[in-house]
């Protein structure tokens, strides 16, 4: 039984590893929560950014929330993307419940 | 019990018998996992960072449409909303893009009130003149400035622009504030050569959460040439771009499956003749069909636990103790200003219980359907290998 208690003794040493990351991980989350996030939240809020300063290479890929709808077909439909991040950004973002459109016939309204 | 754990013994001499083959299946099938799960830690621990900040983004943004193109909103459009029940403060922002022909990079310029009081992250002063600026590290680090310096800039003019460096944007805020240049709003507009009345969107304060979709709805009824992007739909933007589907996870996921997929199929068309002498000889001396199947299945549990475990631990060492060194060129692409930052560890239970789904279950079903094939035949066949 020599090997088996060896096998179950490394089994055992990456699970007391990964409980140990698991303790690190949740440590570094609430450090971040309680000294970095109310800050960065604040800052955010203040200067009403909308995007992370990821990928500045076009103004789609810097602030891919504002970007126009059609814009990754903005040279031509079914262009290869300049930029890297744009296999990133997945070039057709679904739309969402909250997308406005307006019925002319009426100017009623719908969500 | 202790049936089971003499089968676990024999598996372990087993795979010993042949311990090269082994260990480099384990090494490949390692790091095949630590891909995987490093690029899923990655991405969400992005989402989770992206989305727990952007909470108190603007609950709205207006653009102004014109040709299907975003264009400059006149700030009278602002008078118009705040007038809509339920919406606080609505505000006028001035900003742009940059490029620095110089250092070859893009800034962000972004326009403030003057005199606001202190912000948080900035080492150095608030603007109290149109004269100065508050940069971000990345920013800093291309210009080789630093608070007290003057920063240099070309307006829209072509005339050279100066302004003093009040403030730093502390390398804690990097994500958010690495590429930006902040000046006043009267300095924006004058440097981008903004005609008078117009701004680049407004912000829309809502009171009430809930209302969110019903003031977009009200603002494009009463300004139909705009489009309100809700708070909604730029977290969305995030979940989406960070999700499972994401262009890179669809890249870095698939080679790698396909990388394991290859592993399998080797273990799946066939074992070796040795394997299945050793299957014959087994049965040869009295054990039965099951017996074998154990072996095997445990041989394929030994294998494939190790690795998964390692795997992970190895990805998470690479993505949050080393900052993703393998990956972050991958998510950089063509960004001259790319942020230094940490990564906040977030770990998805869901995404690492599919992601074992999704690598142990097809091993060991790899390893136990020959095995079972040779089991059923007869034992003096199986040693002869035919």
């Amino acid at each position: 039984m020599r090997r088996t208690s060896c096998f179950l003794g490394i089994i055992a040493l990456f699970l007391v590893h990964l409980a140990l990351l698991s303790l690190h991980s949740r440590r570094v989350q609430k450090l971040w929560r309680e000294n970095e996030l109310p800050e960065t939240r604040k800052l955010v809020h203040r200067l009403a950014l909308t995007d992370v300063a990821l990928w500045t290479e076009a103004r789609y890929t810097r602030n891919p929330a504002l970007a126009d709808f059609f814009t990754p077909f903005q040279d031509f439909p079914a262009a290869f993307e300049h930029f890297p991040a744009g296999s990133i950004i997945a070039p057709t973002l679904p739309a969402v419940d909250s997308r406005l459109s307006i019925d002319t016939t009426t100017g009623r309204t719908r969500q | 019990m202790i049936r089971l754990l003499k089968i676990l013994e024999f598996a372990l001499s087993s795979l010993a018998r042949r311990k090269f083959k082994n260990l480099s299946i384990i090494v490949v099938y390692s790091f095949t996992i630590a891909v995987l799960a490093s690029v899923l830690l990655l991405t969400h621990s992005l989402k989770k960072t992206a989305l727990a900040v952007l909470v108190d983004a603007p609950a709205i943004v207006v653009q102004r449409l014109v040709g299907g193109r975003h264009e400059l909103v006149p700030i009278s459009y602002s008078r118009i909303i705040e007038k809509i029940p339920g919406v606080g403060r609505v505000h006028p922002r001035v900003w742009g893009y940059y490029y620095d022909s110089l250092y070859h990079v893009n800034y962000t310029l972004l326009g403030i009130n003057k005199g606001q009081r202190r912000f948080a992250m900035v080492s150095g002063k608030t603007l109290t003149t149109d004269e100065q600026c508050i940069i971000g590290q990345g920013v800093a680090g291309a210009q080789h400035a630093e608070t007290g310096m003057d920063l240099l800039l070309i307006d829209s003019k072509g005339v050279g622009y100066s302004c003093e460096i009040s403030g730093t944007f502390k390398a804690n805020s990097n994500l958010w504030t690495n590429d930006l240049i902040v000046l006043s709003n009267e300095a924006l507009q004058g440097f981008f050569g903004m005609p008078d009345g117009l701004a680049t969107d407004i912000t829309v304060e809502v009171f009430n959460g809930r209302e969110v979709a019903l003031v977009a709805q009200k603002i494009k009824r009463l300004l139909p040439d705009t489009r309100p992007i809700t708070i909604d739909e730029i977290l969305h933007t995030y979940t989406s771009i960070f999700n499972w589907r994401s262009g890179m996870m669809l890249t870095v996921f698939t080679s790698s499956l396909i990388a394991f997929s290859i592993l399998a199929w080797d273990k799946a068309t066939g074992i070796s003749g040795e394997e299945k002498r050793e299957i014959g000889i087994l049965k040869a001396i009295g054990w039965d069909t099951g017996d074998v199947l154990t072996l095997k299945l445990f041989e394929g549990i030994i294998i494939s636990v190790t690795s998964f475990l390692a795997g992970i631990s190895l990805a998470y060492v690479h993505v949050f103790l080393l900052d993703a060194p393998l990956l972050m060129p991958v998510l950089k692409g063509w960004s001259v200003l790319f942020p230094r930052f940490h990564l906040v560890p977030y770990i998805d239970g869901y995404q690492i219980i599919v992601l074992g789904f999704l690598t142990i279950l097809p091993y060991m079903a790899s390893t136990v359907l020959p095995s079972w094939k040779t089991a059923i035949t007869d034992p003096e066949n199986a040693m002869r290998g035919v």
